[in-house]
């Protein structure tokens, strides 16, 4: 099996992993399906679920560089914020629904922006035409226009 | 033709400074060719604003350039829905007034003095200009050659289609609503191509813009979620959607969530849940592929189904509480008669009763686009010839805006657009085929610098096929000769069919000179000028806009149909007897009552021509008081006449109509030329309203609502009195009638 995933794993290093600029830490990516492979987890055919998810997490955690996780923990703080926001307005009532919703939105839509901006900027496979600084610069735009209207909305 | 002078301009670096300046040239001679094309109305009329929804319009944008734009936004209109008002800066679409405004403002700082009423008038053509300029960019993204986007913006500027809701005095929100559509769907199509966040967002602000302006956003709403999602069932994920579709969605939401008009529809209405549906879906797919990079295709497969089952789960379970909880509201009526025509009819009247609610008759579609719409189809074909996001996109909106077109008279607004992309796509297929096959590169070029053998064959070939001169000039007459004719059938239909003010109507005289009746204006004026401030006016909600914004006094309806009970009520009185009617004039502080009438001039847009709806309307609230079935004789005829059915000639609106006319005629002559009949020998007797005002060709009948009685008696009774017929007092034995409550 070991042999069998290697590839895999390389390639999707390749896909998904470091882009131009961010070439540094591509040596490690390239070490690390070694350092996975000798683990104690080996994917069978029906291993199940939770295996696989952890494999996934850990090849994550091996192949992306420090950026973008940088970009991907500022998500997960996001979907926490956006996923209070809501737990608060399903169980406490959502009086000032204005409030609610530009509060919810800008989470979401600040989550997506920078899911926009984590795939222009960390694959090269991408097919846009702007480089990383055009990349965070639409970031910016994008960023200013969404609490605009957040802050006019809220009321 | 090419000769060597020509050739230098046309070639190279200079040459493509020189096409680019062409086309600057061409393209400011479509913007100045549609504008001027808009202009017929105002040069045989005068600079005014037509029909009935442009007046509220300008009322409202006078009233923010006087007021201010907060106050604007807090308006409650009290002289509108008498007695219960309306909050009219919650209730409309401020895009229109707000852009004539800081139109206004911006000439105003640089000292133009212009009057806010030219403003209003000279607006739609003004975006038409710019319609053809978003339409040529929308062109160029579709398709790579360059004569496409000239042809599609020509198309766009003088398409009677398009001009039928621009021309110059039609100030309604439709005049910016499809610049802001074409160029909002430019800014899309640019985002999917490019991938970028900035050009996402721009379409989304230009999708909030198109939200402030016209209620026919959903349909973008919905084109661009179709889009995305056939992308998606086609295999094209790629980030370029992800980044396009989510930054659109998550600006695009929030925009239009400024409005208060929109409020909170993007959240609750049904018409908004695909996009949300979408944006969702987008979400859990770009999830998919990023872990999709992580493991091996057959664990993926199972992974995924997991996730789906699990997503597909909770969405379900979600959307089953919130419908139950009633936080999701159901379609509105407008959308259902989208899918089902015969909705309207049934359900909503007061929808099916407007004529642009309609469905269309097939000879519009060619009266409106010409020969655009046998090319559409080529067009769509061309489409899927080489089928890239852009030109999936141009399939989705013409098979949707075609179905919208046929089933309602307005929505072929949203068609024309897309024919012309898609016709100019055609057409510029056939001139580059026909053109360019041999004059420059094919056989001419090969011969000049490859060897002898094929200048050989390119001496042998051109004689026959398309490149030979015969059969290129054959197909550049034939197209010249129909765009020569879609100009002429544009100019036509314009001078002839779209540049009417309605307000102002214009026929021939024997010898052939124009008469123009103004018998609208006149009345309105006769309101303004002799009536109180405050007298209220009760007419059909057609002439509501027409009687706040000329005649500056309050309504009962209007044309913004919100109240349907309210509607139906004036209904109700004007289709009651006298008697029934009264009760409800004084209830609501009626003062005046307006009706068109159009039996001497033989003008067909009169109330008694529409009064069928007024019975279908009230009838909807009231239906064991008014009877459609009652009006019509017992063989099913519409009549006026001697014919007409004693429920139809003692209905308030058949008296008010016909109440002296009689006296025009020689006795037992009197004719309506609208219905063509002959009228009955004696007139019909009106007791509890006075003529106060008849217009110069009768068009508009203006009656005074009588005080009650000063001895208390009824108004026939007092009627006959006056006229000294002692024996009506003998009929008089029910006692006193009071006033009905309801």
């Amino acid at each position: 099996m070991a042999p069998k995933r290697t590839p895999a794993a390389a390639s999707s290093a390749a896909a998904s992993g470091s882009s131009g600029p961010v070439s540094a830490p591509s040596p490690q990516t390239t070490a690390a399906p070694s350092s996975l492979s000798s683990g104690p987890k080996t994917l069978t055919t029906n291993s199940s679920i939770f295996d696989i998810a952890h494999t996934v997490w850990q090849q994550y955690l091996a192949t992306t560089p420090q950026r973008t996780l940088l970009l991907d923990a500022f998500m997960a703080f996001l979907v926490l914020v956006g996923g209070v926001q809501f737990v608060y307005c399903v169980l406490a009532g959502n009086y000032p629904f204005n409030a609610f919703l530009s509060g919810f939105s800008a989470a979401v839509g600040q989550f997506v922006l920078t899911a926009s901006l984590r795939m222009q900027t960390s694959s090269p496979s991408s097919s846009t035409t702007s480089g990383e600084e055009g990349a965070f610069a639409d970031y910016v735009f994008g960023s200013l226009i969404l609490h605009f209207f957040c802050i006019n909305f809220i009321n | 033709m090419a000769e060597s002078p020509t050739d230098v301009l046309l070639k190279g670096d200079s040459g493509r400074n020189t096409r680019g300046l062409l086309r600057f040239i061409i393209l400011a001679t479509i913007a100045a060719a549609a504008v001027s094309s808009r202009l017929f109305s105002v040069i045989r009329f005068e600079s005014i604003i037509h029909e009935f929804d442009p007046w509220f319009n300008f009322r409202a944008t006078k009233y923010l350039v006087q007021n201010g734009f907060y106050s604007f936004w807090d308006w409650f209109d009290d002289r509108t829905w008498h007695p219960l008002g309306r909050v009219t800066g919650g209730t409309l679409y401020p895009g229109l007034m707000v852009t004539s405004g800081v139109i206004y403002h911006v000439l105003r700082f640089l000292t133009f003095p212009v009057d806010i009423r030219n403003i209003c008038v000279l607006l739609a053509p003004g975006f038409s200009g710019l319609t053809a300029l978003a339409m040529y960019f929308l062109t160029c993204e579709v398709s790579p050659s360059p004569s496409a986007g000239l042809l599609a913006a020509a198309f766009m500027g003088i398409v009677p289609g398009y001009i039928s809701r621009s021309v110059a005095g039609s100030y309604d929100n439709e005049a910016i609503a499809i610049f802001l559509l074409v160029f909002t769907f430019f800014l899309w199509i640019k985002a999917i191509k490019n991938g970028s966040i900035m050009w996402g967002a721009l379409a989304a602000l230009f999708y909030g813009y198109m939200v402030s302006a016209w209620g026919g956003y959903v349909f973008i709403t919905n084109l661009i979620p179709l889009h995305v999602f056939v992308l998606l069932c086609m295999g094209r994920y790629s980030s370029r959607v992800y980044i396009s579709y989510t930054t659109w969605y998550a600006l695009g939401t929030l925009a239009s969530m400024q409005i208060p008009f929109v409020g909170f529809l993007p959240i609750r209405n049904s018409d908004h849940m695909s996009a949300l549906g979408v944006f969702g879906l987008l979400q859990l797919v770009a999830f998919a592929d990023f872990v999709r990079g992580f493991v091996p295709g057959k664990h993926f497969q199972r992974l995924l189904t997991t996730m789906v089952i699990l997503v597909f789960g909770i969405a379900f379970l979600g959307l089953v509480l919130l419908s139950v909880s009633g936080v999701i509201a159901p379609w509105s009526g407008r959308f259902y008669s989208l899918w089902d025509t015969g909705y309207a009819k049934i359900h909503i009247p007061i929808i099916a009763s407007v004529s642009e609610h309609q469905p269309t008759a097939w000879p519009a579609f060619f009266f409106d686009l010409n020969f655009l719409i046998w090319l559409f189809p080529a067009g769509v074909y061309m489409c899927f010839r080489d089928l890239k996001d852009e030109h999936v996109f141009v399939i989705i909106y013409s098979v949707l805006a075609s179905y919208f077109a046929g089933v309602m008279v307005r929505l072929m607004l949203t068609l024309t657009p897309i024919v012309c992309v898609a016709s100019a796509l055609a057409l510029s297929s056939i001139l580059d085929t026909y053109v360019f096959a041999s004059n420059g590169p094919n056989p001419r070029s090969k011969a000049n610098d490859d060897t002898p053998s094929e200048g050989l064959r390119s001496a042998r070939k051109p004689e026959v096929g398309i490149t030979s001169y015969l059969s290129k000039a054959f197909m550049l007459t034939s197209v010249v000769i129909y765009l020569i004719l879609f100009v002429a059938h544009c100019t036509w239909v314009t001078s002839n069919a779209y540049s009417s003010p309605s307000v102002v109507l214009a026929s021939r005289m024997p010898d052939g000179s124009q008469h123009i009746i103004d018998d609208y204006r006149e009345a309105y004026y006769w309101l303004r000028q002799n009536t109180e401030h405050n007298a209220k006016i009760m007419s059909w909600w057609d002439y509501g806009y027409q009687i706040g914004g000329m005649a500056d006094r309050p309504t009962l309806v209007d044309n913004n149909t919100w109240n349907n009970t309210h509607i139906a009520t004036v209904g109700k009185a004007m289709s009651s007897r006298e008697e029934v009617s009264y009760p409800i004039l004084r209830q609501h502080d009626v003062d005046y009552v307006l009706v068109v009438f159009g039996g001497l001039l033989g003008y067909s847009g009169d109330d008694i021509n529409k009064f069928l709806w007024m019975v279908r309307i009230a009838e909807g609230i009231w239906p064991d008081e008014v009877s459609e079935r009652d009006y019509f004789t017992a063989r099913g005829e519409y009549r006026v006449d001697d014919g007409a059915t004693p429920t139809m000639r003692n209905s308030l609106m058949y008296k008010m109509s016909y109440y002296n006319y009689n006296s025009l005629f020689q006795p037992g002559q009197a004719v309506d030329r609208v219905r063509g009949t002959k009228l009955p020998m004696e007139g019909p007797q009106l007791s509890t309203l006075e003529e106060a005002f008849t217009s110069e060709n009768w068009i508009i009948r203006i009656y005074k609502v009588k005080d009650l009685d000063n001895l208390g008696r009824d108004h026939g009774n007092a009627m006959a009195f006056d006229k000294g017929h002692k024996r009506k007092r003998a009929t008089k034995r029910k006692g006193p009638r009071v006033l009905r409550t309801e």
